[in-house]
């Protein structure tokens, strides 16, 4: 509250000032607000993915104070009721709708040819159209590093993996984390539990205390509550947090966490529409861009470990390392992408195989 | 001194019938000081809850949409609630009536025509039929409770369609995410307003409840579930089947939910997806209970129902609700229509009645 009554307070002395202009500016005053919505899965208090794309909607009325209002709505079923939820707030004269959930993909696409006016963003999926641009984060950069430490910290060899979904995103992470562990650490294997949730802190803390009886020492996730990271804590195993630091809720044993934040971005695309310079495209951006953030290391986990983080960051930001760079071979010890070679853009978005070093099959 | 439930013997047949307004009126109440006390101003969030969602034409139909499902597997599940057949599963076959009848939109993906709707309606019956026909199976020939088989069927149905959608039939030109393809325009329902969502499913819905009426009201199989319901032992020395009547029971609401699950995968989803499963039939039960297992009693309480869903998404957008007090409001209703029909049927008398003391 404060905050934006502060910021609205100084829009309009900048507004105020500006208006001595000789154009131009009158209109902009008399202009209402841009109106820009938010659809989330999870509720905004999951503490982790919806968590930081609602963080992201407050950079934005903190940027542009009363010249926006933002909406948005959480816990929206990714089912025949998101089209509901889309098409109300199109209704209400959002003129910037994000949906950020893949499964809101079709309902974008079939809202926004009803609203052609209306401008869409879908996070994660594929479809476009000239009012729906795409975004997402290479999250998997962010797995690199994760598998790189777990490598070093692992004693038992068995890492604990906690996923949501088998779809390419999740399935690329698993793959780069393994890629990164085993050039550390050959012998180290990752056991999968699936919970098919994005978030339920009950299946996931069921799910880490499994892969902890089963001998794992370190337990990492794609899901977005902190509760295997808080598991993790009370048995003494190291973890990574997920979307969001979840430093406080592990504060011994988390390594780090892989943050989206997705404030710039948004910021900069309602700017966007605005200025009237948006267009309906693709950003697939990752810790160089700033859209995954790799909070500071742990130094519980030595200085020798602080220090090798921090390098296959600064590779993977200089792009002096890819996380896909061959040589990589899957289950059955075929070569897929050889020496010298690494997986393409397509490759990852579609990623549906196992590298070495997983152990299961991929859920069919 | 404690309060006491004394049963009523008779409810009053005019009580039955007003408790669910009653209720309403106590939720709007309730919810007034619940609003105010949050801070958010009562008239504007009960606009938001209950008027606005069906103050527009897209608004009806979308009322329309989410109580088509509701409606379907409710009225199957109450013709079995009144002969004592549980089936607690009617989610699981809505997920097999979308498989079989999905499935059918993908195997002729392309080569469709018209008959292919038709087509798909029936395999979403049989598909839900056969999945309700395991426990009525397993009930009429080992005598295990349809309820812990039927429910527990559920799960299974759903870890098959999310195989499915995760291997066979996922969609080629879909990046490997878990969902098929979208149907072709043959195999999804029509819409029947433009601008709106408001399908096919409806009708069939309204058809489905005057159905149940007339099976439940008019014919011997509907006088037969009746009195296996209230009296067993009349209904065995009258020489009824027992075991037809449960094979009956679940094979109808089997199909009914069935029917829903196709509808649904070729309505408002237009696809197969791990997401077709949004807990209908769970709720279906509600919804049968709340309309007194009489055919036009779900009809309403399948829109009430179906309101407060749309309703808590309104006041989110409009007011900026979060969704936890949206969902305490919903629970009050429930909470409240519960409560009017237990004071319906017993009546509270406070301390021990002659006769009866020492008892409790």
């Amino acid at each position: 509250m404060d905050i934006s009554r502060r910021q609205f307070a100084i829009g309009s002395a900048a507004l105020a000032g500006a208006s001595a202009l000789p154009f131009g500016m009158g209109s902009a005053l008399a202009q209402a607000p841009l109106k820009v919505g938010f659809v989330y899965v999870g509720p905004v208090s999951d503490h982790g993915f919806s968590y930081q794309h609602d963080l992201g909607r407050k950079e934005v009325e903190k940027a542009y104070g009363a010249k926006v209002q933002t909406t948005f709505v959480e816990n929206v079923p990714e089912g025949a009721d998101a089209e509901r939820v889309i098409n109300q707030l199109a209704a209400q004269g959002n003129g910037l709708i994000f949906t950020t959930s893949f499964g809101f993909m079709n309902p974008t696409i079939r809202v926004a040819q009803r609203h052609p006016k209306v401008k869409f963003e879908h996070c994660t999926g594929y479809k476009r159209a000239d009012n729906v641009a795409t975004y997402s984060a290479r999250f998997y950069e962010g797995r690199t590093i994760c598998g790189a430490l777990a490598g070093k910290l692992t004693k038992s060899n068995i890492i604990g993996y906690i996923g949501s979904f088998p779809i390419p995103e999740v399935v690329s992470g698993i793959n780069a984390f393994t890629v990164a562990l085993r050039r550390v650490n050959p012998q180290a294997q990752v056991r999968v539990v699936w919970v098919n949730s994005w978030y339920d802190p009950g299946k996931e803390a069921d799910a880490a205390k499994a892969l902890l009886d089963q001998g794992a020492d370190v337990i990492t996730q794609h899901t977005d509550s902190p509760a295997p990271c808080q598991i993790a804590e009370q048995r003494g195993a190291w973890s990574f947090g997920q979307s969001s630091d979840m430093q406080r809720f592990a504060p011994n044993k988390l390594v780090t966490s892989i943050v989206d934040d997705w404030g710039p971005y948004y910021v900069r695309r309602v700017k966007e529409v605005m200025d009237g310079t948006w267009k309906a495209i693709d950003t697939w951006d990752g810790i160089k861009q700033g859209l995954v953030v790799i909070p500071p290391f742990n130094p519980s986990i030595g200085a020798d470990n602080v220090a090798l983080g921090q390098k296959v960051k600064d590779d993977i930001v200089a792009g002096r390392l890819h996380p896909f760079a061959g040589p990589i071979k899957d289950q059955q010890g075929k070569v897929v992408y050889a020496e010298g070679k690494h997986a393409s853009d397509e490759d990852i978005l579609k990623m549906a195989f196992y590298v070495e070093g997983v152990q299961g099959s991929l859920p069919k | 001194m404690w309060p006491r439930l004394v049963p009523r013997g008779e409810a009053s047949p005019v009580m039955v019938w007003m408790t669910p307004v009653l209720a309403v009126a106590l939720t709007l109440l309730a919810g007034t000081a619940l609003f105010a006390a949050l801070g958010y101003p009562p008239g504007r969030a009960l606009h938001a809850y209950f008027v606005e969602p069906v103050s527009t034409f897209y608004g009806l139909g979308e009322l329309a949409v989410k109580a088509t499902p509701l409606t379907l597997t409710a009225v199957g599940l109450a013709i079995g609630f009144r002969a004592n057949v549980w089936n607690i599963g009617a989610e699981g076959q809505l997920v097999m009536g979308a498989v079989l009848g999905g499935g059918l939109a993908l195997a002729f993906w392309g080569e469709e025509g018209p008959w292919l709707m038709p087509a798909m309606l029936l395999a979403g019956i049989l598909g839900g039929a056969l999945w309700a026909a395991i426990p009525a199976f397993l009930r009429t020939r080992f005598n295990a409770s349809e309820i812990l088989v039927s429910l527990m069927m559920v799960y299974v149905a759903t870890l098959f369609l999310n195989w499915l959608v995760h291997g066979p039939w996922r969609d080629p030109e879909g990046f490997n995410f878990p969902q098929s393809r979208m149907f072709g325009n043959d195999a999804l329902m029509p819409v029947l307003f433009e601008g709106t969502r408001l399908h096919l499913g409806t009708p069939i819905a309204f058809a489905v409840v005057l159905g149940g009426w007339f099976l439940l009201a008019r014919t011997f199989v509907g006088f037969q579930i009746k009195v296996l319901g209230l009296t067993p032992a009349a209904a065995s020395y009258a020489g009824f089947d027992q075991r037809r009547l449960i094979w009956f029971c679940l094979l109808l609401s089997g199909g009914l939910a069935g029917l829903a699950g196709v509808i649904e995968a070729a309505g408002p989803v237009g696809q197969l997806t791990p997401a077709i499963p949004q807990g209908y039939g769970f709720t279906a039960i509600i919804v049968a209970f709340l309309g007194r297992l009489h055919p036009l009693g779900i009809l309403l309480a399948a829109l009430l129902i179906a309101l407060t869903y749309i309703g808590g998404e309104s006041a989110q957008i409009t007011l900026q609700l979060p969704i936890a007090v949206t969902g305490v409001f919903q629970g009050m209703l429930l909470f409240f229509l519960l409560a009017t029909d237990v004071l319906i049927r017993y009546r509270v008398r406070w301390g021990a009645p002659a006769g009866e003391a020492g008892r409790a």
